[in-house]
């Protein structure tokens, strides 16, 4: 899992630490509390000196940062930055990618996520995820949601939790005259608003979008972003995205990735609150990327 | 219009009437040539079957009646029914696919969700599947005899399901292996991604999807197994033509093999009652084989796809 990587250990591994980040943990914009006076978050995850090759090609670089509770995090960047790498090294989605591995450390909540004993379905039983296309099973729209809690041994109240889950992804009144019509006889929006129904209907604590509206329209993906504002009070959220003004319009915190210029790698460049990243940006290239000079 | 500069598609007039010209006419003409090959060949496929199914039942019909289907054969010698060689067909087959069937798929299912990608493990089954696949059925039948048979110094028609079973196994295994690569990889994901156990996502959700496709594989290998006769000579025995369960230590009557000694035996009547047991072997096919896919379509109309 260590990099053979001899430069690696002693290269500058923070960038956003550049700059000094204010409060130790870095507290959000006090629009994202809803006015109440800032409380420190705990953070969720504390992602330290991760690196992420797939066989001899490195796709990731040095990555330390810390995802906050009940947050919406963004993480944005051009094509091929490792974004989604990113984000699916955090609940081991790429351990099924031939050639992966990862150095440094993923810490949930204190624990390595990496670790010998740390079992895989139980790290992604606590952190959800939603992908680029919506992805439901061949089955009924009430079989769908049921399905994770089903085999989960949830099986109390069934119907209750299956209505809550719809619910809160917005599709329930859309719905709920035909829970047994199969789900891929949904518009693509609502497949999608399908897709993290099921996520959230095992109640995980995180949850990780990767492009969830890239394949949707406005419409849909304006509903899909409403969504985000509502479920971040109960799960802490991290999304990723191409699409800087969805960043802007969803998230608290932004992580903007790009390319090395050396090298070509993924390379966390800058985190910060939305609002800093997208108004004073502290790296050129973040400039550049948000006022759309580049990618 | 003429052209001030040379330019690469010089040798053609914009503006003259659409028609082929230049080399496009010959290369219509080759496309026809291709086209009208593969329409040739499939005709010509689809004329074998049909000659095939046509002499079977032309032949085979007059022997046909209700007693040649529901009254045994007399203890010894022709004429009679075939009803103990129908259902000991039936139960040998059976008892081969359920034997062949669980191992068959979860072998796929170990080269597809278990075995990782390009494995030493994973090449070496699918090689030795293939290998299986090409096996003689006449070389299944004297291993199955020395295995089963010679140590019991009894013929069997348990002897006779495994090596059915042994014929089954890798076509079973192969074409549910081909189906379950067809399962998109975002509903392995989907299920990844829900802190689901694999096994239980195999179980509801992949194994489901590739239904039809596993079902459609395994019933093609028992349609193949039931007419095998080589294996069934050899480990079942050529000697009884009477009904019995007794799949252990007793040989069961079936229509292959019985086809074999009505088309040998010095009956003038035998040639009659082969053509009409062969037509019988292949109603049974045909019916299983519309039968599974009557269900599938259902269960399709059920999944909504």
């Amino acid at each position: 899992m260590s990099t053979s990587d001899p430069g690696g250990p002693v290269r500058p591994r923070v960038r956003i630490q550049d700059r000094p980040v204010a409060p130790p943990v870095a507290a959000p914009p006090a629009a994202a509390n809803g006015g109440r006076p800032e409380v420190a978050r705990a953070a969720v995850f504390d992602i330290r000196d991760m690196s992420v090759d797939y066989g001899t090609k490195r796709a990731l670089d040095w990555t330390t940062m810390k995802i906050y509770r009940n947050l919406v995090t963004a993480v944005i960047g051009p094509s091929g930055c490792g974004k989604s790498t990113f984000i699916r090294s955090l609940n081991r989605m790429n351990d099924s990618v031939p050639g992966f591995s990862l150095g440094g450390q993923v810490l949930y909540h204190g624990h390595d996520v990496y670790a010998r004993a740390t079992n895989r379905v139980e790290v992604r039983r606590r952190i959800g995820m939603v992908f680029q296309k919506p992805n439901p099973f061949p089955k009924s729209i009430y079989d769908n949601v049921a399905w994770a809690p089903r085999n989960l041994g949830l099986k109390a109240d069934l119907d209750a939790r299956v209505e809550r889950a719809l619910r809160s992804a917005a599709l329930w009144d859309e719905v709920k005259d035909r829970l047994k019509v199969s789900a891929l006889s949904l518009s693509g929006g609502q497949q999608q608003r399908l897709c993290i129904a099921r996520a959230v209907a095992v109640e995980p604590d995180v949850l990780l979008l990767d492009e969830p509206a890239s394949a949707l329209d406005p419409i849909a993906t304006a509903s899909i972003e409403e969504l985000m504002h509502k479920l971040k009070h109960r799960y802490t959220i991290v999304i990723v995205t191409h699409n800087m003004q969805q960043a802007a319009r969803v998230a608290d915190r932004t992580a903007f990735f790009s390319l090395d210029a050396q090298e070509r790698v993924g390379t966390l460049i800058e985190y910060d609150d939305t609002d800093t990243i997208f108004s004073r940006p502290a790296d050129s290239r973040t400039r550049d990327y948000v006022t759309g000079q580049f990618g | 219009m003429s052209t001030d500069q040379p330019s690469e598609t010089a040798g053609f007039d914009p503006t003259g009437p659409l028609t082929p010209s230049g080399n496009l006419r010959r290369r219509l003409a080759v496309s026809r040539l291709i086209r009208g090959l593969a329409t040739l060949s499939a005709v010509i496929a689809v004329i074998a079957l049909g000659l095939v199914v046509y002499v079977v039942i032309a032949r085979g019909a007059p022997a046909l009646s209700l007693d040649f289907l529901i009254k045994d054969p007399p203890p010894s010698g022709p004429g009679g029914g075939i009803r103990s060689a129908i259902i000991g067909t039936a139960l040998i087959v059976a008892v081969g696919a359920v034997l062949a069937t669980p191992l068959g798929v979860l072998t796929a299912i170990y080269l597809v969700e278990f075995a990782r990608p390009n494995s030493l493990s994973g090449r070496a089954l699918r090689m030795a599947l293939d290998l299986m696949q090409g096996l003689p059925s006449v070389v299944i039948g004297l291993f199955v005899f020395g295995l089963l048979v010679k140590p019991e110094k009894a013929d069997s028609g348990f002897a006779g399901s495994v090596a059915l079973a042994i014929i089954m196994l890798p076509l079973i295994a192969r074409s549910s292996q081909e189906v379950l690569m067809l399962v998109p990889r975002t509903l392995r994901d989907a299920a990844d991604a829900l802190g689901v156990n694999r096994w239980r996502a195999i179980l509801t959700v992949i194994l489901p999807t590739a239904l039809s496709g596993i079902l459609t594989g395994t019933i093609l290998a028992v349609a193949r197994a039931a007419g095998e006769t080589a294996p069934l000579l050899i480990v079942d025995g050529i000697f009884t033509n009477q009904l019995t369960f007794q799949m252990f230590g007793h040989a069961v009557p079936n229509i292959p093999v019985s086809i074999f000694t009505a088309a040998e035996a010095a009956d003038p009547t035998g040639f009659t009652r082969a053509w009409g047991e062969a037509l019988v072997l292949l109603a049974g096919i045909l019916i299983a084989n519309i039968g599974a896919r009557l269900f599938l379509a259902r269960q399709r109309a059920r999944m909504g796809l």
